[in-house]
């Protein structure tokens, strides 16, 4: 339960924090509704059908927009030290990195839940939200944690801000094609036989992710 | 006798090739204010970061009372209280939400009574609803410190905790040094403000190169002309 209520009070300061500033929040959706617009101008022209190609620009825009957010995840921390005052707590190392995955998920989740209705608009195609909000939220999951522990090495470098999509963007490709693989089968409607095997990939890859940055979290923000 | 709140048995730390500290052996008793003093580069925050957890050494051990830090770091940082270079305070959120939130992590009952009580002993019961970017440095250092006495720690870990205090906050923070010792506390502290250290501390530690060269009690030096001339002959070998 201690572990918990720690991981809760990482969450509710993340919450807090965003809430009073807006920051992260609107630089996201700002950015994720540049993307679907610019997509859409040029599609336009093009007369392309948008269920075949919506996937792509929607990951585009999820991945793109996150990134702001989770770089901003761990700089946030560093600037006075709060990183090192959370790390002083008698708090275990992989709750601070639920903690602040969970934040980081939360946030992109809000990006996206503004993103979907615009390019439902903007296109004017109708949304599959069964299954396409589930492969969305999973997707979301394992980009979101592993983000989050990449947040944490970049913040540690000089060049934070360049370093984090390149760090993880080629991590997560086999994450990020199940996604818009999945995305697409919704859009298109197709049968959930025709994509169970990415939706398998994405599952895996999900709990590799989650794992994997639990385990490594300690090492990456202790000296 | 005073129970041993901080034992550092042959502590090594490197960085690359460059020895930062090497085989430093000293205790704190309870009750003790120990001074950590020594010219740049000495190697004092590195020792006051691996005993707050913050850095892991090469070799040597570290007991916080009877806990074993590489072991139990867990149970021994429930018993640190740490005041580094920064405020470790996030700049968004009130002073109350900043304290809120470190009580939290050390899930202390009755959270409000005692951030209401911390914020009093440092002068900033008023100011507790305030946004923390909105209070100078000297009010943020305040803060600071009732975040290391929030979860009354037995042991208290000081790296230059003079900078960016006033002449008020100074002797606050002196008084509060002075009452640990009665409280039961070990305090550990760094600084270069020799004279202010002097008057408070039993004990000198004096760290050269990452070596302690001197451990000094009170009665060694009468004054403070007399402990600057142990001082000055420590600096004057470093050339």
């Amino acid at each position: 339960m201690k572990f918990l209520r720690q991981v809760l009070a990482i969450v509710q300061k993340d919450l807090a924090a965003e809430l009073r500033t807006k920051e992260n929040l609107s630089a996201m959706v700002v950015f994720a509704l540049l993307v679907l617009v610019i997509f859409n101008f040029a599609f336009e022209l093009q007369g392309v059908d948008i269920t075949v190609l919506g996937s792509g620009v929607l990951w585009v825009a999820f991945t793109f927009s996150g990134i702001l957010g989770l770089g901003r995840s761990f700089a946030a921390e560093k600037d006075k030290g709060s990183l090192e005052g959370v790390l002083l707590s008698p708090v275990d190392r992989g709750a601070v990195f639920l903690g602040k995955a969970t934040s980081n998920f939360l946030f992109i989740t809000v990006m996206e839940a503004v993103t979907l209705p615009l390019f439902a608009l903007l296109n004017n195609v109708g949304m599959p939200w069964f299954p396409l909000i589930p492969y969305i939220l999973l997707g979301t999951l394992g980009f979101a944690a592993m983000g989050t522990l990449l947040s944490a090495v970049a913040a540690s470098t000089k060049m934070r801000e360049v370093m984090l999509p390149i760090l993880l963007f080629p991590v997560s490709i086999p994450l990020l094609m199940a996604a818009v693989k999945l995305t697409g089968g919704a859009l298109q409607a197709r049968a959930f036989a025709d994509v169970s095997n990415w939706f398998n990939i994405l599952i895996v890859y999900d709990v590799i992710f989650l794992v994997v940055a639990f385990w490594v979290f300690e090492y990456v923000v202790e000296e | 006798m005073s129970e041993t709140l901080i034992a550092v048995e042959r502590l090594d730390k490197t960085f690359g090739a460059r020895w930062a500290l090497r085989d430093v052996t000293f205790n704190v008793a309870q009750g003790e204010i120990v001074a950590l003093v020594g010219p740049n580069g000495a190697g004092k925050t590195t020792l006051l970061r691996i005993i707050g957890t913050l850095a892991r050494p090469n070799a040597g051990q570290i007991r916080i009372g009877k806990i074993p830090l590489a072991e139990h770091p867990n149970s021994a940082r429930a018993a640190i209280g740490f005041v580094g270079h920064q405020t470790f305070m996030y700049d968004d959120l009130t002073a109350w939400e900043n304290l809120n939130f470190y009580a939290r992590l050390y899930d202390l009952p009755n959270i409000s009574q005692r951030i209401r009580q911390v914020a009093a002993r440092v002068g900033i019961e008023n100011r507790l609803n305030d946004v923390t970017r909105t209070l100078s440095r000297g009010l943020q250092q305040r803060l600071t410190i009732a975040r290391m006495l929030l979860h009354e720690p037995a042991v208290l870990l000081l790296d230059e905790p003079y900078t960016g205090l006033d002449q008020v906050a100074a002797d606050l923070l002196d008084q509060i040094m002075a009452d640990a010792k009665p409280e039961g506390r070990a305090v550990l502290f760094s600084t270069h403000d020799l004279e202010r250290g002097l008057a408070i501390c039993d004990r000198a530690i004096v760290l050269k190169a990452g070596r302690v060269v001197h451990d000094l009690s009170r009665g060694a030096w009468r004054n403070l002309a007399g402990f600057m001339e142990i001082y000055a002959r420590v600096l004057e070998e470093r050339k």
